[in-house]
């Protein structure tokens, strides 16, 4: 279906914790404006894996390439040189910060003479909130004062600020509601057109087949199998999932 | 529809607000106490330019140190050893003085600071010790070599150009340590809020882990503001030298109280990713006259020491239950 070289090549992924296999044998290429849902229960691996790309853990084995180029990512700083964005289940916002200041955390901008640049920080914020359509009362809003949701946009807005090539979502609609939900899953569906991979991490079996191309499963750390969306149907994945027939 | 009514359209008015409410403790304590000062010490010369000058002078150390202590605190570390640094740092300097000259002697002191601030530094930020741990250690172990340094003796600084330079001169009719503090103030607060460096300090003191995902040097941040923190201390130590053109073992010894209760005061988080130099300020000031004023008052040494330590929990108290909401 793509024809395009994929964004991210995972082959032969493992990573363990000391005695603890946290994920096994793992291989999952994403294409360009390609949405894979990665599916498991709790306790899966998922979000191990989702770390191992974004480079907060290296894999014990296994290669990681991006655009054909094989990559050791050693630190979150090199997943973001590659264009990769990460939402991370526990969100990573600095709770005693502003929006704006989130928003540019790490890469803020700064004028001729190494001042912060607020004004633009500010404009670029509310302009990108406005077209998410987050519904934060300003962007010099604490994280703090902001809700559950609406930290959740505002992690989201981050990642769509800076991404490039992919984007890693961790359970992103957990805390929602069903009218921020909606939203969040047309901002994924929009990322298509920016033809940017998706790797979204959900419980939902609802809206992984709403979304994704391809559905990836794992069972304590190991890769049942991948299923194009399409082809496939939630008995087959939840039987997938939890082992039972 | 995103943003409701946005405060951005009066980015100044929206700036207002938040300072007041952040700070708003730290200057009614200033207020009350000067206030109370001023009317039960009317008599007594608390309002005469020369005291209320004076106020500033003393607290000119205070003030250095509570700068260093804001980026270390905002960080979400903290810096005991300052209490040993300044009597360090000055005997390191006095020494040197004496025998090398001037430069020789400032850059001593200086270096001083910045060598046990290195030593705080690389503990906390590589081999992850905790910082409470690390400064508690590195406060006795500096105290001991304070002491051993010249063996409890006082060293003179007759150096005048340093006198004058550190201590009692002027400059355009203002005096030095007056200027150190207006520079030190204006240098730390654009630092702190106007630089990467100060948002990436404020980050990692906020959520490290954010800030280390978001591609944020975590450690090089911790070394650094342990670094800055023990330079000021060293500053300190330069100014009490010149100020009382001696140095001795015992200064800066009980200031650590007095530069903590000043910065949590002024608004900066004890567990950090909030701070402010322009509250310090405020706060070292409102230390320096609850100082003044109780002495003027005529109170005992012992009784100054139970009212201010009564007054810094009272304040302390107030401006964190403010925090916790
Ligand atoms: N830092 C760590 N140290 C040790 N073990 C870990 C660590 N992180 C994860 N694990 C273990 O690895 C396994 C996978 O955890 P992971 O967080 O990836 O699960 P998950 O699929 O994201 O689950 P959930 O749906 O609950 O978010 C678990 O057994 C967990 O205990
Ligand atoms: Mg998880």
């Amino acid at each position: 279906m793509n024809t395009q070289a994929p964004v991210l090549q995972l082959k032969d992924i493992r990573k363990n914790f000391d005695a603890v296999v946290a994920i096994e044998n793992f291989s999952l290429d994403i294409y360009p404006g390609e949405i894979v849902a990665l599916v498991g229960d709790n306790g899966a691996g998922k979000s191990t894996l989702i770390k191992i790309v974004s480079g907060v853990y290296g894999p014990s084995s296994g290669t990681i390439t991006i655009e054909g180029e094989t990559v050791a990512m050693s630190s979150a700083t090199m997943a973001r040189s590659h264009g990769i964005e990460v939402v991370y289940q526990d969100l990573a916002l600095a709770d005693q910060q502003t929006v704006y200041m989130n928003m540019f955390l790490g890469r803020e901008l700064t004028n001729g003479i190494g001042l912060l640049d607020r004004k633009t920080m500010i404009s670029e914020t509310e302009k990108l909130v406005k077209e998410l359509d987050v519904r934060i009362p300003s962007a010099h809003a604490t994280i703090r004062d902001l809700s559950g949701g609406q930290r959740q946009g505002v992690a989201i807005a981050r990642a769509t600020r800076w991404a490039k090539k992919l984007i890693l979502l961790d359970e992103p609609t957990a805390a929602l509601g069903v009218a921020e939900t909606a939203k969040v899953e047309e901002i994924v569906q929009s990322l298509k057109s920016r033809n940017i991979g998706v790797l979204i991490i959900s419980h939902s079996l609802d809206q992984v087949f709403k979304l994704s191309d391809r559905i990836c499963v794992l069972r304590r750390g190991k890769q049942i199998g991948i299923r194009r969306t399409s082809e496939t149907n939630k008995n087959e994945i939840v039987s997938m999932i939890t082992g039972v027939n | 529809m995103s943003s409701a009514p946005s405060n951005a359209a009066n980015p100044a008015m929206s700036m207002i607000s938040r300072i007041n409410i952040q700070q708003y403790v730290v200057y009614v304590g200033f207020l009350a106490i000067f206030l109370f000062f001023a009317v039960v010490l009317k008599d007594s010369g608390f309002l005469t330019v020369r005291n209320l000058s004076n106020i500033v002078l003393q607290t000119a150390p205070i003030t250095i140190m509570a700068i260093g202590m804001v980026f270390v605190l905002s960080a979400g570390e903290i810096d005991l050893s300052i209490g040993s640094t300044v009597a360090v740092a000055a005997l390191s300097a006095a020494v040197t003085m004496n025998a090398y000259g001037m430069i020789a002697g400032i850059a001593a002191g200086i270096g001083a600071g910045v060598a046990i601030g290195l030593v705080n530094g690389l503990l906390v930020a590589y081999v992850r010790l905790p910082s409470f741990l690390v400064t508690l250690a590195t406060l006795g172990l500096f105290a001991g070599v304070a002491r051993s340094l010249t063996n409890l003796r006082s060293i003179p600084v007759t150096d005048s150009t340093f006198t004058g330079f550190f201590g009692s001169g002027s400059l355009l009719g203002i005096p030095s340590l007056i200027w150190w503090t207006v520079i030190a103030i204006i240098a730390g607060h654009l630092i702190f809020r106007e630089t990467k460096f100060g948002a990436h300090v404020l980050a990692t003191g906020d959520n490290a882990r954010a800030a280390s995902v978001s591609g944020i040097p975590v450690p090089r941040i911790r070394l650094a503001v342990l670094v800055i923190s023990g330079a000021l201390a060293g500053l300190a130590g330069l100014l009490y030298a010149g100020r009382l053109q001696a140095a001795k073992y015992t200064l800066g010894e009980t200031d650590l109280m007095t530069v903590i209760a000043a910065v949590i005061v002024g608004g900066t988080l004890l567990n950090g990713g909030k701070g402010s130099i322009i509250g310090a300020l405020v706060g070292s000031l409102m230390m320096g006259m609850l100082n003044n004023g109780l002495i003027l008052m005529g109170l005992s040494v012992s009784d100054q020491m139970i009212v201010r330590g009564l007054i810094i929990l009272a304040a302390v108290a107030v401006s964190l239950r403010e925090k916790l909401r």
